[in-house]
């Protein structure tokens, strides 16, 4: 029998995937064909969405940017008469369940992202169908809590959030703290804008997560967990609400789990809205119902955590990890990687890049790599500048850098971090001091307030950084952004304020010369600070054809009809509406 | 004194879709009880603060700190429609301050914002999570991507022309 997936985790929804699904269904019903339809979450390449994939005769047929309208002649000439429609493809079909043959996905690694857009993530029968719950089985029936906990220092892993502890070692001290009773977290609060991976997994493959957490929570001893997610998530929160109600029945969750003499429980803690709570400390407070302010460590929350109780938390991706490494061993996971990153690393590409989406790679791959063999380069063949990794606590590495082989302490070298794996691509049209002052717009926004460095500290910052973009710099604010920076950096608690900085400093480090053009030179070189700018018409382009004089919300472009147009520069706001509507290229930026 | 408040209060706020009394046993609780007023109401009208406060002990002052701490909690109620712009790093480099202009001409009003008629609240939001569509934004459940100021302005256009109608 045929079998159709379709894509539906938040991206394949929002390019229109529940149309098509309904479509699919309409079809298939009112012709009566023998196919089972089913719905699967993110399969990673984004650009491509919405994904539609056909299993037929033990081989896949990978249908994209599918549209509702364009279902009717996949189902009669592909379903019904068994002719795909070689146009649609996304690559050449390949065998059932292998990797399509395309450069995004052949370049890949998949060990966390192994279930995603495969199976149906509402299934657990079908998780099981793939090697689920295996490795708990296996776990509690015949290795001691020590033995995992050596299994994991063994296999290299470190924590996928961004800080990059090891996460054997992590478990151990949870393990050695003294207390009656223990909690595991799952840290679910992917908070980095331009980072989507655990969204992905929570939509694409829940029951990874809840078996990693399970394997967690019998190596430290922990009777009871919480995961805590963004509300902003709201399907991944329904995919783990049926997936923790199906372990239930199982006797998965709950009293005795897996017939054994072990109770587990997991509990869902949806956050409210703040990037703070990605620090532990903060997160504790928050699942307590307190405001998320972190606070001193030590005592560190493996031996004072929630509810003053020694609690271990991970990531989602190391979760995600962790089901696999047990079934394939230390040494296999440990044979990806570089001597002190070791296994694979799911990275969110986006920005300017031609192909974005979640590619899971072994670590060591080198920045060129991703974005030019996987990401297939820059959008619209403009010119490669930098690459944004770790979010508001990352920084910016430059072109000439892409040779760079990326690991924890490579990344870290830079002045960057890798965070939980978000990559924005950069092209010469994204000004860095802009750049800069879009993430310490946020880290500002979110600092708790607590330390004082932090809360008004990243504020001036702001405020400088403002001001150059406005072409108010001065002689000294390079300096005294970087004083500050380092100040923050230094007494602050957490890793909010610890890394703030690091957007700024980073492209100061490597970008110097643009902040000398705005503050000496009041220029924008990238040509994007509006107030920088200066839009003319170039007289050897113009047709006069009025219609960026119609466009101008504030009537500052005069000419008749078929005579050169000119902008009065006064008057101008800089919008750029003539710019985007001129069909000829004659308005330019200076 | 207490069990009288909580009565009144009861009476006063009608439609708290909650089992206030259950989750006083829970620790922590106070977060989903806010969490629950505000899908309640749209908003978290000041009863409902007093009221909470009643059930489980805490200061309404302390209540309020906690509302103002999270970004989710809103004191007061929002629009008919509610137009989300994402402003994440790819949509911000991919050109969402464009669209997030269009938007604030087109709905007359600033991000954060209430339209007098009430039937749009423009919120930004830090990112909406589907990054390959960059720049995005949402009116209610409906997302927009891959969008222009052009594309921008006929989207939000038609559904100001279908909601004052």
């Amino acid at each position: 029998m045929k079998e159709i997936r379709v894509g539906l985790g938040t991206c394949g929804i929002s390019a229109g995937g529940e149309a098509v699904y309904k479509e699919l269904e309409k079809e298939i019903k009112t012709k009566k064909l023998d196919v089972k339809l089913k719905e699967t979450g993110c399969m990673g390449m984004c650009y491509e969405e919405v994904l539609v994939e056909v299993l037929d005769a033990g081989h896949s047929f990978l249908y994209s940017k599918m549209t509702a309208d364009k279902v009717v002649r996949v189902v009669d000439e592909h379903l019904a008469a068994g002719k795909p429609v070689e146009e649609w493809l996304a690559a050449p079909a390949v065998e059932a369940d292998s990797s399509p043959a395309n450069d995004f996905m052949s370049g890949q690694q998949r060990i966390v992202l192994r279930n995603c857009g495969i199976i149906d993530p509402a299934s657990i029968d079908e998780y099981i169908a793939h090697d689920g719950y295996k490795a708990i089985r296996q776990t509690i029936s015949s290795r001691t809590p020590e033995e995992i906990i050596e299994l994991f220092i063994k296999s290299g892993l470190r924590g996928r959030g961004g800080g990059g502890f090891p996460t054997g070692l992590k478990w151990k001290f949870a393990r050695q703290a003294k207390g009656d009773k223990k909690y595991i977290i799952c840290n679910a609060d992917e908070g980095d804008p331009g980072a989507f991976m655990d969204r992905s997994i929570l939509e694409g493959d829940p029951h990874a997560v809840l078996e990693g957490m399970m394997i967690g929570a019998y190596a430290i001893g922990a009777g009871e967990a919480y995961i805590y997610v963004r509300a902003e998530y709201p399907l991944a929160v329904k995919r783990l609400e049926t997936a923790i109600k199906q372990c239930e029945d199982k006797g998965f969750l709950g009293k005795n789990i897996f017939a054994s003499a072990i109770n587990f429980k997991i509990k869902i803690k949806e956050g409210a809205g703040a990037f703070v709570c990605g620090e532990e400390t903060a997160l504790i407070a928050s699942i307590e119902g307190k405001r998320g302010v972190p606070r001193i460590r030590p005592p560190f929350p493996a031996n004072k955590g929630l509810w003053g109780k020694p609690t271990n938390i991970n990531n989602v991706e190391t979760f995600a990890n962790i089901p696999w490494i047990v079934l394939n061993g230390a040494e296999a996971y440990a044979a990806y990687g570089t001597e002190k990153s070791k296994g694979t690393k799911v990275f969110a590409l986006a920005g300017k890049i031609a192909r974005s989406g979640l590619a899971e790679v072994p670590m060591g791959i080198s920045i060129n790599d991703i974005v030019f063999r996987i990401g297939g380069g820059i959008k619209d063949d403009r010119r490669f500048k930098a690459v944004q990794m770790g979010g508001p606590s990352g920084g910016c590495i430059p072109a000439h850098m892409g040779d760079l082989k990326i690991d924890y302490d490579e990344i870290t070298r830079t002045g960057a971090i890798m965070g939980s794996g978000g990559l924005i691509v950069l092209d010469d049209s994204t000004c860095m001091v802009d750049l800069a002052r879009f993430f310490l717009d946020f880290t500002q926004n979110e600092s708790c307030g607590k330390c004082t460095f932090c809360r008004i500290g990243s504020k001036r910052m702001l405020e400088i950084l403002e001001r150059i973009t406005l072409g108010e710099g001065k002689e000294g604010d390079i300096e005294l952004l970087q004083d500050l920076g380092q100040k923050i950096k230094e007494s602050s608690l957490c890793g909010l304020g610890q890394t703030a900085p690091n957007p700024v400093l980073t492209t100061i480090k490597y970008f110097r010369e643009e902040y000398e053009a705005h503050i000496k030179e009041k220029r924008c070189p990238a040509h994007s600070c509006a107030a920088l700018l200066t839009y003319r018409v170039v007289a050897e382009k113009c047709t006069g054809c009025t219609l960026c004089a119609r466009k101008c919300p504030v009537d500052a472009i005069s000419g008749e009809k078929k005579t050169l147009h000119v902008i009065d520069e006064e008057a101008c706001i800089k919008c750029g509406l003539c710019f985007d509507a001129c069909r000829f290229d004659a308005v330019e930026k200076i | 004194m207490a069990e009288n408040n909580v009565a009144t209060y009861q009476k006063e706020i009608k439609g708290f879709k909650i089992d206030l009394i259950n989750k006083r046993a829970q620790e922590g609780a106070l977060i989903p009880l806010l969490q629950s007023a505000q899908d309640s109401y749209g908003y978290i009208p000041e009863k409902a603060i007093h009221y909470i406060s009643e059930v489980v002990g805490i200061p309404s002052a302390e209540i309020y700190g906690v509302i103002t701490f999270y970004s989710q909690f809103r004191l007061k109620p929002l629009g008919k429609h509610v137009v989300r712009i994402c402003e994440g790093t790819a949509c911000h480099v991919n050109g969402a301050k464009k669209v997030r202009q269009v938007l604030q001409n087109e709905l007359d009003i600033s991000v954060g914002e209430t339209s007098e008629d009430g039937l749009f609240t423009l919120q930004s939001v830090a990112c909406l999570g589907c990054c390959s569509l960059a720049p995005v934004f949402m009116i209610n459940e409906e997302t927009y991507g891959n969008l222009t100021p052009k594309k921008t302005k006929e989207i939000v256009k038609k559904y100001i022309a279908t909601a004052r109608n």
